[in-house]
């Protein structure tokens, strides 16, 4: 228990949070990439989703492609794409963002799956476009699953980002891999601790706008002891994970 | 493709030292999350309980918990138990919710029926629950199985061989082919898992043949998201 | 008057849910589609506001050919009314009810006033207009689902088994509530029910049909009962076993008509000259 004690002593103590090799600088630079991989990913992964959502399109083709890239080992290839793209950001923030597309793009298209059929008919029947049904139907009501693909994308990034820094790049996984063949564990543990915390916060506040963006309407749905709206919560949650 | 015939020995032995590492957290990770799925679905508070401090372990960064592992365990850094331990905590994570929703799909009449035909809560479980929960159980795992061959290489990075071993030691050497069939093997694992995952499920619960793939998709649907 | 020329429609995948289908669907009437399931009643309603394109045959409202049609801009002008409402579920009963207006480009305000009219002509109370189509009953769903249809004042109203989906008591009700309406609008209004009172209800005209959208009868109610066309339509309205039979039998020096269960249906007079 000593190793945590350490730990500890190096999180608080001053010297570690100035500087450009301090705490604050590094968890801000593990921000960033996880901003810029989230956008990059979210403009392919939930605009795929929509369409795949909207059409049933490429339905099956888009289950294949996510559970293969699960099975894809994250370390392999983010030293792959490091080879032929040599070190850089590009090369990092590409892999993360092949990682961070099949969340965002399973929850928005069974985000739009969810939806009742009769809801959706019942737009295009009085006289909705297709964009309409989109932007006015389908998106707000999927919104709690895009919003929660998000999330599922936001922690494997973090948690991907941290293992990046070996390439070598900035960000929370400096403190482990340079003091890792030092053997410094106070050091290597305290950022360890600070990765998880910050996973911790993010996976908090997407939470929240989970919560915040499931409508009104929907929330009286669910609340009121419906048979038909119980189910339809569960599988929501489920998703979730 | 000729660095790969000289070094099949040692491709093969990585290989089976990854399946190794593999196998338990899989295996475990079933065992311990069907008890804790079924009471969470059993009981409203534990639910949520088990529900929330799974999503919280799902969330930290595997390199972490790798790390974190021997300050608790008291284990060395090297050990392979640290990862192990870590990978079976990432099953759990995910097989719980799983297995709950699993529970919550056997339709409330079957079970009702099942009690007033005269089954005791503990005969209905193994006899009724535990089959009809079967498919979203064996979809959960295929995710488990998928992500725990693909996290198991990081350890690498610690010092627990694996294949991951491919990885760093092609990049230290700048040499694309030693990765690409560090990945290969890899990919080829977690297809042969996920096979015998499939062919297991089908065999145990033969009445999902006939329409497996309408079970497939629903089931898959469940999960999808999850990982 | 909306008008079907050897209509036919065959799915992609080789059903043949309607075939060679021609019917003059009259205006400022009700004209009610029944049939078992699958008979194709659904589909045929659906191509009139081209949610469903026939693969042969045209369909004529007044005088335009409706393939020519953009399928929008005429689903805009045809009030639609389904089954479980379809109302959206992130909307209010009052938005729900405005929104094809607000989608044509009326003002939120206005849009919004001409709502409230329509609660009153459903029969709803303005104070659920701020609810969420969750928190209403069945019933009142079922009404918004009314209003909505009737936002845009069309002159065609569709109603996809509108009354399906709630209990018989509600049903009645809103039965009633549609016969007032229609009584006070007068629209073309095309109903699709498999329940043959309803249809004998509803319906000025009746339209019986078999799978494949064949006409088995049409007519009035009672044209139908009166004179069955075959045994099909006799068995399908309950005239072969004696269902709708009446017998006359004397009580208390009266004579009064008695339905199969024995209950008295009423008392008989004979016709009165009209200068007695």
């Amino acid at each position: 228990m000593s190793l945590f004690a350490d730990a500890f002593a190096w999180l608080f103590d001053a010297a570690n949070w100035a500087g450009p090799n301090g705490i604050p600088i590094r968890t801000l630079e593990h921000l960033l990439y996880t901003l810029v991989t989230l956008v990059a990913a979210g403009v392919v992964g939930v605009t795929l989703g929509l369409y795949i959502g909207h059409t049933g399109k490429l339905r099956g083709a888009a289950v294949i492609v996510t559970g293969s890239l699960r099975a894809l080992p994250t370390l392999g290839l983010l030293f792959l794409f490091a080879l032929w793209l040599g070190i850089g950001l590009t090369p990092v923030i590409i892999v993360l963002a092949i990682l961070a597309v099949p969340p965002l793009l399973a929850g928005t298209y069974s985000g739009i799956e969810a939806i009742e059929r009769s809801t959706v008919d019942a737009a295009r029947a009085m006289g909705m476009t297709e964009w309409q049904i989109l932007a006015k139907v389908e998106i707000p009501l999927a919104m709690p699953l895009i919003v929660s693909g998000l999330r599922s994308a936001a922690l494997q990034v973090i948690a991907t980002a941290t293992i990046a820094a070996y390439l070598p790049l900035g960000g929370l996984g400096r403190f482990v891999f340079d003091n890792l063949s030092l053997r410094r564990w106070d050091a290597v543990i305290g950022g360890a601790i600070v990765v998880t915390v910050l996973a911790l916060i993010v996976d908090g506040l997407f939470a929240l706008l989970e919560r915040s963006v499931v409508s009104r309407g929907v929330r009286a749905a669910r609340s009121r002891d419906g048979s038909a709206a119980q189910p339809a919560r569960k599988s929501v949650a489920a998703d979730a994970a | 493709m000729s660095w790969v015939f000289a070094n099949v020995e040692q491709i093969w032995e990585l290989t089976l030292t990854h399946i190794g590492l593999s196998i338990p957290p899989i295996v475990l990770g079933f065992l311990l999350s069907v008890p804790l799925g079924w009471v969470a679905h059993r009981y409203a508070v534990s639910r949520s309980i088990l529900l929330t401090v799974s999503g919280l372990l799902y969330t930290i960064p595997s390199l972490s918990l790798f790390l974190v592992l021997p300050a608790i365990l008291g284990t060395t850094q090297l050990d392979p138990v640290n990862v192990i331990v870590a990978m079976t905590i990432y099953a759990i994570a995910l097989m719980v919710r799983s297995a709950a929703d699993g529970f919550g799909s056997v339709e409330p009449s079957v079970r009702q029926s099942a009690t007033a035909i005269g089954y005791s809560e503990w005969g209905r479980f193994w006899a009724v629950e535990l089959p009809l929960a079967g498919p979203v159980l064996v979809a959960g795992m295929r995710v488990v199985s998928a992500s725990t061959v693909s996290l198991i290489s990081v350890g690498s990075l610690i010092g627990v061989s694996s294949l991951g071993y491919l990885f760093i030691d092609g990049l230290n050497r700048q040499f694309t082919v030693e990765i690409l069939t560090g990945i290969v093997a890899t990919i080829i694992i977690a297809v042969i898992f996920d096979l015998a995952l499939v062919g297991l499920g089908r065999l145990l619960m033969p009445w999902t043949r006939s329409s497996a793939k309408a079970q497939r998709r629903r089931a898959a649907a469940r999960v999808e998201v999850a990982a | 008057m909306i008008q079907f020329d050897h209509v036919s429609k065959t799915f992609p995948d080789g059903t043949r849910a309607v075939d060679d289908f021609s019917l003059t669907i009259p205006s400022r009437q009700t004209t009610v589609f029944v049939g078992s399931s699958g008979c194709g009643k659904t589909t045929i309603l659906r191509m009139i506001n081209r949610m469903v394109d026939p693969t042969g045959g045209s369909i004529h409202i007044d005088d335009d050919d409706i393939a020519t049609l953009n399928p929008v801009t005429l689903r805009r002008r045809i009030g639609y009314v389904m089954q479980n409402s379809g109302l959206l579920p992130h909307r209010t009963v009052i938005d729900n009810v405005a929104t094809v207006p607000m989608l044509t480009g009326v003002k939120k305000s206005a849009a919004h006033a001409a709502a409230l009219d329509l609660l009153d002509t459903v029969g709803l109370d303005r104070a659920l207009a701020d609810r969420y189509p969750a928190q209403l009953s069945g019933g009142q769903q079922q009404r918004v689902g009314v209003a909505r249809g009737l936002a845009i004042d069309p002159n065609i109203l569709l109603m996809d088994e509108p009354f399906g989906a709630v209990d018989p008591i509600v049903r009645r009700e809103l039965q009633q509530e549609l016969l007032r309406i229609q009584s006070k609008l007068a629209k073309t209004i095309v109903f699709v029910t498999h329940d043959i009172d309803e249809a004998f209800l509803l319906g000025d005209n009746v339209v019986i049909l078999r799978p494949g959208g064949h006409i088995v009868q049409a007519g009035s109610a009672d044209e139908i009962i009166s004179a069955p066309a075959d045994d099909f339509v006799a068995d399908f309205v309950g005239a072969n076993d004696g269902k709708r039979d009446l017998t006359v039998r004397e009580r208390n020096g009266r004579r009064v008509a008695v339905d199969p269960s024995g209950r008295i249906a009423g008392v008989l007079r004979a016709e009165q000259p009209s200068d007695a």
